[in-house]
């Protein structure tokens, strides 16, 4: 069995440390040693976008992040944005206009959302087609998310 | 939306929206349990291989491995009792073979063997030390050549059905069927024109993003707990317990919050594995496959060979009809053809039909549903050759289908006869639509149209209806909710009750707390399920009346409710009033329903697309897509539109991208989502949708069901408008740029000018 490093990273505005083996993703490890099960696993390789998180603010796939490369990192999940019992206004978007129907693909959309909205408060349809093409749906035709981010950026900008 | 109602109609925020945007919905990988071991299936590296020899003994030493299992771990029942797993009778050994291969090996990715360890990583380490030696044999990948006298074959013990009769003669052809009416030879000598053509259609996936998943626990006491990610809780109970013979009573099914499944998430391929290894360690086991096996190992959709000729008059009469059709069945027999020679022609109002089918079994994964299923790849073949006689005879392609196009009364070659249907309301939509009616212009640009027709499906489903005393009321339902019918069912109970969709609290559950609920799939959730809502709203109205008349002391008949309001005499009393009184007056009330509806109204539906090709790379761009279908009423119209929207997203992959593209020795070469190519947000515009509602007469509130039909016309309208745009007619899917390029160099080389 392989020894365990010790990490410690910020998650969602709280320190959280942690042990895991060489070997496993941070997707992995925000899963199953964390329990922080909103992130999702789609594929494992980095091509569906369900485990979309924020790592120092950049936007990754977990899945392709090894757990011990959070050392010292600051990362937001699904589960970091609604604040308390507040919903996001992108969340809020999502349920207003159906953008969701099975809802696995939903955090990883909403987490790459945001991280567009705080780069570009207003951006075009195509540009929002562009950047959030990284994350697969299969249900919705995606029609219906374009509009709940439009939705969102129009109310973040208000 | 309809005066008539206050809630159906209307776009509330679905139920379960909340803990599916803050990512605390628990789907099936999340499920955790204390004591928990995980598992790892290793799978087929050959297409078609006789297993001589396993050797798990290494495996089974590996530290940290809790448990080796293989074919030989299923009780030894005779292979020849036959089983319905969900989608008709097979024999056992098949339904088993698949969940672990038996004696030989039917495609790439088929599970050998499965090991249970203290995590995912060791499981899978151990998997690799498992010793396997494999007689390769020779595979076969199409149906044309499946049917070869001389193709390898699949199963020694298959014979082929021919119209009914078993003949007796091994092959790979497990049955061909046949549909007619009238004379085609009559029908064809009257038509001015005929156009025949072959079409091919490539294996695709459903794509659904969430894997699949299961935990299993084999308890002590004998009984076993199954939670996973299902369309169909059911479904799993009955098809564990019939690849592990025990009684259905001995297991219980959780079904998990479930990451799409388009009808690839109705069979079973953990479940049983899951539980074995739970039986052998005495601990749940927990499997997720990985996403390159839940393309080589779960079940795509048919690929196809198919033969469409069909003749007309001048005017336009379909005179004759003719199909051949030969669907790949992947490793084990039941390749949908059934649905699709029942569905090629049945758009239209036709004398003379003649339909052939054939379920040929070939060296690829067992195929699955995957909505409307067969009918995509029957209509990608009729659609493009009404549009070939429509071009030919000068005709707009929606009038030719307009003057062809089936009604009430109509006699399918299958033999039904339609009740009332919205096929003609559905071509007035495309036709009176704005899209349609917008001129498009520039070059290497072209427009299409088709048509499509999908049964629906009604079969059984369960409700109960608990009244709280704040004059909410729980729903209890065995449907699993995939994209938002918790919603559309608590709607139909809400209008029965006079309630808002948020006063009602719908929760989904396990197979041991619901009656009898069959799968969520064949667009049936709202439409059954929502009636077993409505009869058990029902339920609760007439005991709230009785309530009602013992407040005040009256005869419960003299009682009547509408939009909530009971009354009698003078008496009046909201339904929130009157709850708050229930144990003052006899206690809990509960509404009940089960129901097994048998009046399914089948559903049309149209697409209409403009695309643009790029002539120097074939690129195909979609500029503008309009959806229409008849939904017979719109419960929750955004959800609705939800999945017309969804359906012709995937039916754009399935036109222009997505295949299963194997090497000769059966290999899936593009086993990702990074080479499985299906549509991302750039690929696709906004997705224009047209409800139609023709109320089908067999539903209280007229729901048809609206999952699948929007699948079926995609892949043809775009073919129509590519062969508008480069003046050449595609008859092969996927038709991506290499495909498209082929056609403009065909073309020009073929040409007296070049």
């Amino acid at each position: 069995m392989p020894s365990k490093t010790h990490v410690q990273t910020t998650i969602n505005g709280e320190p959280r440390d942690f042990l895991c083996e060489p070997r496993q993703s941070l997707l992995e490890v925000l899963r199953d040693t964390l329990n922080m099960t909103g992130t999702k696993e789609g594929c494992n390789d980095g091509n569906c976008g369900s485990c979309t998180i924020t790592l120092n603010g950049r936007l990754v796939n977990s899945c392709l992040v090894l757990g011990v490369e959070a050392e010292a990192s600051q990362i937001t999940t699904i589960e970091g944005i609604a604040q308390g019992n507040q919903l996001h206004p992108i969340q809020k978007a999502f349920l207003e206009n159906a953008a969701l129907q099975c809802g696995i693909c939903t955090p990883g959309f909403i987490v790459a959302t945001k991280t567009l909205l705080e780069k570009e408060p207003h951006p075009t349809e195509e540009r929002i087609r562009f950047f959030l093409s990284n994350n697969l749906c299969r249900c919705t035709g995606y029609d219906k998310i374009i509009k709940a981010v439009q939705q969102a950026a129009k109310e973040m900008s208000a | 939306m309809s005066e008539k109602y206050s809630v159906i109609g209307t776009r509330p925020i679905r139920h379960d929206g909340a803990d599916k945007v803050t990512g605390r919905a628990l789907y099936g990988a999340d499920f955790q349990m204390a004591g928990l071991l995980r598992g790892f299936i290793l799978r087929s590296p050959h297409a078609h291989a006789r297993i001589q020899r396993i050797d798990t003994s290494k495996a089974e030493a590996f530290p940290g491995v809790h448990a080796v299992i293989t074919t030989k771990d299923f009780p030894q029942v005779d292979g020849t009792k036959m089983v319905d797993l969900g989608e008709g009778l097979m024999p056992l050994a098949y339904a088993r073979g698949n969940v672990l291969a038996g004696d030989k090996v039917l495609y790439r990715g088929h599970a050998v063997a499965a090991v249970a360890a203290i995590n995912a990583h060791v499981a899978e380490e151990a998997a690799a030390l498992i010793e396997v030696e494999y007689e390769v044999l020779p595979c076969v990948l199409t149906a044309p050549e499946a049917m070869q006298p001389n193709a390898p074959i699949l199963h020694a013990d298959l014979t082929t059905k021919e119209l009914g009769e078993n003949t007796g003669k091994v092959s790979n052809i497990a049955d061909h069927i046949r549909f007619s009416i009238g004379d085609t030879n009559a029908g064809f000598e009257a038509a001015d024109l005929i156009v025949e053509r072959e079409f091919n259609t490539a294996t695709v996936h459903q794509g659904y993003i969430e894997p699949h998943n299961a935990t299993a626990l084999w308890n002590t006491d004998g009984r076993i707990s199954i939670w996973c990610s299902t369309q169909g809780s059911f479904v799993v109970r009955d098809a564990t317990a019939g690849i592990l013979d025990i009684p259905v009573s001995q297991i219980k099914v959780t079904p998990m919050e479930i990451g799409g499944g388009f009808g690839g998430k109705i069979p079973v391929y953990l479940e049983p594995v899951a539980a074995l290894l739970s039986k052998k360690t005495g601990r749940p086991v927990k499997i997720l496959m990985p996403r390159q096996a839940v393309f080589e190992a779960t079940g795509p959709t048919p690929g196809s060979y198919m033969k469409v000729k069909i003749g007309a008059k001048k005017d336009g009469t379909i005179t004759a009809a003719q199909a051949y059709l030969a669907f790949e069945a992947g490793a084990y027999p039941g390749a949908m053809v059934v649905p699709g020679a029942m569905t090629v022609f049945a758009a239209y109002d036709l004398a003379n039909v003649l339909i052939d089918g054939y379920d040929v079994v070939v060296n690829k994964p067992s195929t699955a549903a995957y909505r409307a299923p067969g009918a995509p790849n029957a209509a990608f073949a009729t659609e493009s050759v009404i549009d070939e006689l429509a071009e030919k005879l000068n005709l707009d392609p929606i009038d030719l289908r307009l003057k062809n196009a089936a009604k009430e009364g109509t006699r399918r070659a299958d033999g039904p006869k339609f009740p009332r249907i919205g096929c003609i309301e559905v071509l007035e939509a495309m036709k009176n639509s704005e899209h349609y009616r917008s001129t498009l212009t520039g070059p290497n640009r072209g427009r299409g149209v088709a048509l499509g027709f999908w049964f629906n499906i009604g079969f059984p489903s369960s409700c109960t209806l608990n009244v709280t005393a704040d004059g909410t009321v729980n729903l209890i339902e065995g449907s699993t909710d995939i994209g938002g019918s918790r919603t559309s069912i608590a709607m139909q109970a809400a209008e029965v009750l006079g309630l808002k969709a948020e006063d009602i609290h719908p929760s989904i559950v396990d197979t041991d707390s619901i009656g009898f609920t069959a799968v969520t799939g064949g667009s049936r959730t709202t439409f059954a399920t929502g009636w077993a809502a409505y009869e058990a709203a029902q339920d609760v109205v007439r005991q709230m009346k009785e309530r009602a008349a013992k407040l005040w002391e009256v005869s419960p008949d003299s009682v009547t409710a509408e939009k909530g309001l009971y009354k009698s005499n003078g008496h009046s009393i909201g339904f929130k009033d009157l709850a708050a009184r229930i144990a003052e007056t006899g206690g809990p009330i509960v509404g009940r329903a089960a129901v097994d509806p048998r009046g399914a109204g089948g559903s049309f539906a149209g697409a209409i697309v403009d695309v643009e090709i790029d002539p120097e790379t074939g690129k195909t761009t979609i500029l503008r897509f309009t959806s229409v279908q008849d939904a017979g009423r719109a419960i929750h119209p955004a959800y609705v539109e939800g999945q017309m929207q969804g359906g012709s997203v995937q039916g754009i992959g399935w036109a222009l991208n997505e295949e299963y593209f194997m090497s000769n020795d059966g290999r899936m070469m593009n086993s990702s989502f990074l080479d499985y190519r299906m549509p991302t947000a750039l690929d696709v515009p906004m997705i224009e949708t047209i409800i139609v509602e023709v109320p089908n007469p067999g539903h209280p509130f007229g729901v048809r069901g609206v999952g699948e039909a929007n699948i079926i016309p995609p892949q043809a309208a775009i073919a129509n408008a590519i062969t508008r745009a480069i003046g050449t007619r595609l008859t092969r899917l996927p038709m991506n740029p290499p495909a498209i390029m082929e056609a403009i160099w065909c073309q020009k080389s073929s040409s007296p000018h070049s």
